[in-house]
């Protein structure tokens, strides 16, 4: 957490010399705060002020990279305990663990599978990100093998699992430039994975039962110079897992506790598929930069991967499409126009409707703002003038031999001022998106 | 290291639904709800002692636009509501029904409000459970309708909504003379939430027998404003603010099931699986955001949703 300029002023000699060019140790500090010049300056500054100094201009949560490439995962970075507050920055990696002791067969499908795990939702891509492998044959050879399958079925990042270094270290000579996330340390091997960690410029998940052996355990992985961790309190209850998750963003935010400065891994406990999909959806509403499961059923994941898209959604600035019109199927001068907001969940609704009626179309998408239509309206950023201006902008006339629009059922009172305002014949159409299949339908026949 | 536990000063009001014979009702249990001064399922830091409960949904005209999965469990009796409820009762276990008098709306059926004050009655007779009772959304009807449901359940202490910015005198007034609960309603909006509690308190409505509804979007569909609102309330509610201290109503089930995610058929959408399993899940997920925010009564459909989540709800409640 940032010093405030009182804050660096306790940590400077206080002898008011004037060598960094300020008239006083204050003035010096109130520029450091504002980041307009460097420590370097003050020649005399302790030791344990360069280090206070240094952690304060770090992030209360550090940003961890797991994997390399188009797909590595970046967790962490977090500054808020609420969105409202700001917003969640980081969403939270979700994936999946294989067994060594499975068939090369099985694991080939399972990764199909996995890697098919990817969707497309109001204009965004939402996917897995990882896929541990872990070692339960205790077969380093094996193991290795089983890893050099995986990094060749699938781009996505890797975590390798097991508490013996020597397994890991095997696995590690086939994996690293594919930056892996060990899983990880305890505190009976700390430092052999420290070690590797280190040598092989990766991330290590630090594991311990309790808050209190998970800060022991930071701290010690710390001296043996490991910066990159994600933290993981062990097998609990939901709400047990709830409380460590709270407890260690609440910490880090609110006290820069620097050992819980680091994202936290969950791995749901539940095998049931609806329990694990509601324990998944809880930790990644909750804190949680990864979440690791069993099931991987598309119908247990897309729910949990649109929960995360809901939750990382920026508060301030909803998600929005470009104005403009969107020409859907083979459109011709006489397909009907429909006009709509700009903000991505209606534009992406009404789009998805108008694609199943299979009726060509053109879908104006006026710019609210990314507001929906009824708040839009409300908030006149939705009115007669503004939908008139976006059709003459726009030049749909030139695209259509009619004049007839379409406009949301919830604003039908705008028809009028509209037909004045446009020259365009409005027609009010639904006022729920599921109901323009059967609008569309029947307008043409 | 020292944790960080919150201590507020605020309490959610605990609020009680359904009057026994003790009480000068007919109902065989009571449902209570609210009473948190901690945030959802933090144990260690205050007091949570109602679970959160679930409420099955009975319309009172059959469903037209439900896709089969959500149809299929219930088969013959969506053409009658009081066999409906009696479903929800005896074979899915429903603790509290919620009836929704939707076929009053004058452009859905267009029932009387003697038709909906009688089948208020027949389902009181058929089910022992506390009730909750909606009406159709449309003001002008709503006030005839619920003055009429409100006194044919008077003295059974339910929960009537809802009372709206612009529309709650009416409701309000027939909640008091006949000693049952309020749903005050507001669009995803903070002020407006405490706008309508003010209001109805004004007219000397008791503050622990109003809840609110913030009315939630379907995950997917706007779910993150009312998790933003509601966590934003329940923040407001524990620092102590007493017009935002009341328990939350969520209509799980209705916006859940409007979800495209929900409904399609596997055969329209193959990767997203089987939509047996699907449109439940969808519902249940719907469920579990609004529980981390703090949904005190969580209106759904689906049995099989019901279920998982009342299994999810008891796991959390075991506080580990």
């Amino acid at each position: 957490m940032a010093l405030s300029g009182l804050g660096i002023y306790k940590l400077l000699p206080k002898t008011n010399c004037k060598k960094c060019g300020f008239p006083t140790c204050l003035a010096f500090a109130m520029q450091l705060a504002a980041k307009k010049v460097s420590l370097d300056k003050c020649p005399d500054v302790s030791q344990e002020t360069k280090k206070a100094l240094e952690s304060a201009s770090q992030p209360p949560i550090k940003l961890i990279t797991v994997g390399s490439g188009d797909e590595k995962l970046e967790i962490g970075n977090e500054t808020v305990l609420f969105r409202h507050e700001e917003k969640f920055y980081h969403p939270t990696g979700i994936g999946f663990i294989i067994e060594d002791t499975s068939s090369e067969e099985d694991i080939k499908k399972a990764l199909g599978e996995i890697n098919k795990l990817d969707f497309e939702r109001v204009g965004q891509r939402i996917n897995v990100n990882i896929v541990g492998i872990s070692c339960e044959s205790k077969d380093a050879s094996k193991f290795q093998v089983v890893v050099k399958t995986v990094l060749e079925n699938t781009k996505l990042a890797l975590a390798l699992v097991s508490d013996d270094a020597s397994f890991i270290a095997k696995a590690l000579e086939a994996s690293k430039e594919r930056v892996p996330l060990l899983c990880g340390a305890t505190s009976a091997n700390y430092k052999e994975m420290a070690k590797l960690a280190k040598d092989n410029k990766v991330p290590l998940v630090a594991s311990a039962p309790t808050l209190e052996e998970l800060e022991t355990l930071v701290k010690n992985l710390n001296t043996e110079g490991v910066e990159d961790i994600v933290l993981d309190t062990g097998k609990k209850s939901i709400a047990d897992k709830l409380w460590d998750l709270t407890q260690i963003r609440r910490l880090a935010l609110k006290k820069a506790f620097r050992p819980f400065g680091y994202p936290v891994i969950a791995f749901t406990q539940n095998a049931d598929k609806f329990q694990e999909a509601a324990e998944a959806s809880t930790y990644v509403s909750k804190y949680a930069g990864i979440v690791m499961l069993k099931n991987r059923d598309p119908w247990v994941v897309l729910p949990i991967l649109t929960m995360r898209q809901n939750i990382y959604t920026d508060p301030q600035k909803p998600l929005q499409v470009e104005a403009k019109v969107y020409e859907i199927g083979k459109v011709e001068d006489k397909s009907p126009v429909i006009v709509t907001t700009n903000f991505s969940l209606t534009y992406y609704t009404v789009e998805a409707e108008v694609e199943s009626s299979k009726v060509p179309t053109y879908i104006v998408s006026c710019d609210s703002e990314g507001m929906s239509v009824l708040t839009a309206w409300a908030a006149e950023k939705f009115t007669a003038e503004s939908i008139a201006k976006a059709l003459e902008s726009f030049g749909i006339k030139d695209k259509v031999a009619h004049k007839d629009l379409i406009i949301p059922g919830y604003v039908s009172v705008l028809s009028g001022k509209l037909e004045e305002a446009s020259g365009w014949k409005v027609t009010v159409g639904p006022r729920e998106a599921s109901g323009i299949p059967v609008f569309l339908r029947n307008l043409t026949k | 290291m020292d944790l960080m536990k919150e201590c507020w000063t605020g309490k959610i009001n605990t609020v009680t639904l359904g009057a026994t014979e003790k009480e000068g009702g007919t109902r065989t249990s009571q449902i209570t709800v609210g009473g948190e001064t901690a945030l959802p399922f933090l144990f260690k830091e205050g007091d949570i002692p109602h679970a959160p409960v679930i409420a099955m949904e009975v319309l009172d005209a059959e469903p037209t636009d439900w896709p089969e999965v959500l149809k299929k469990p219930f088969g013959d009796a969506l053409k009658d509501p009081v066999k409906w409820a009696v479903k929800c009762v005896e074979e899915y276990k429903a603790r509290l029904i919620c009836v929704k008098l939707i076929g009053t709306h004058p452009d859905f059926g267009n029932k009387s409000a003697a038709d909906a004050a009688k089948l208020v009655k027949d389902i009181l007779q058929a089910v022992k459970v506390p009730l909750i009772i909606l009406g159709s959304g449309d003001d002008e009807k709503d006030n005839t309708v619920l003055a009429k449901a409100s006194e044919a359940a008077k003295g059974e202490k339910c929960l009537i909504g809802d009372a709206t910015e612009k529309n709650y005198k009416t409701l309000a007034a027939s909640c008091l003379a006949d000693g049952h609960n309020i749903i005050g309603e507001s669009p995803i909006d903070i002020n407006i939430a405490k706008q309508v509690n003010i209001l109805i308190s004004e007219m000397g409505f008791p503050l622990d027998r109003i809840v609110v509804n913030p009315t939630i979007g379907a995950l997917g569909y706007g779910l993150e404003y009312a998790y933003s609102i509601m966590e934003r309330a329940r923040n407001a509610a524990l620092l102590g603010d007493k017009m935002l201290s009341m328990p939350f109503i969520c209509f799980v089930g209705q916006e859940a099931w409007r979800a495209k995610e929900a409904k399609a058929t596997s055969s329209e959408h193959p990767e997203w699986g089987d939509e047996s399993e699907r449109g439940p899940l969808w519902e249940a997920q719907t469920a579990v955001a609004v529980l981390q925010t703090g949904g005190d009564i969580l209106v759904m459909r689906h049995p099989k949703a019901v279920e998982e989540v009342r299994k999810y709800i008891d796991s959390l409640m075991k506080k580990g």
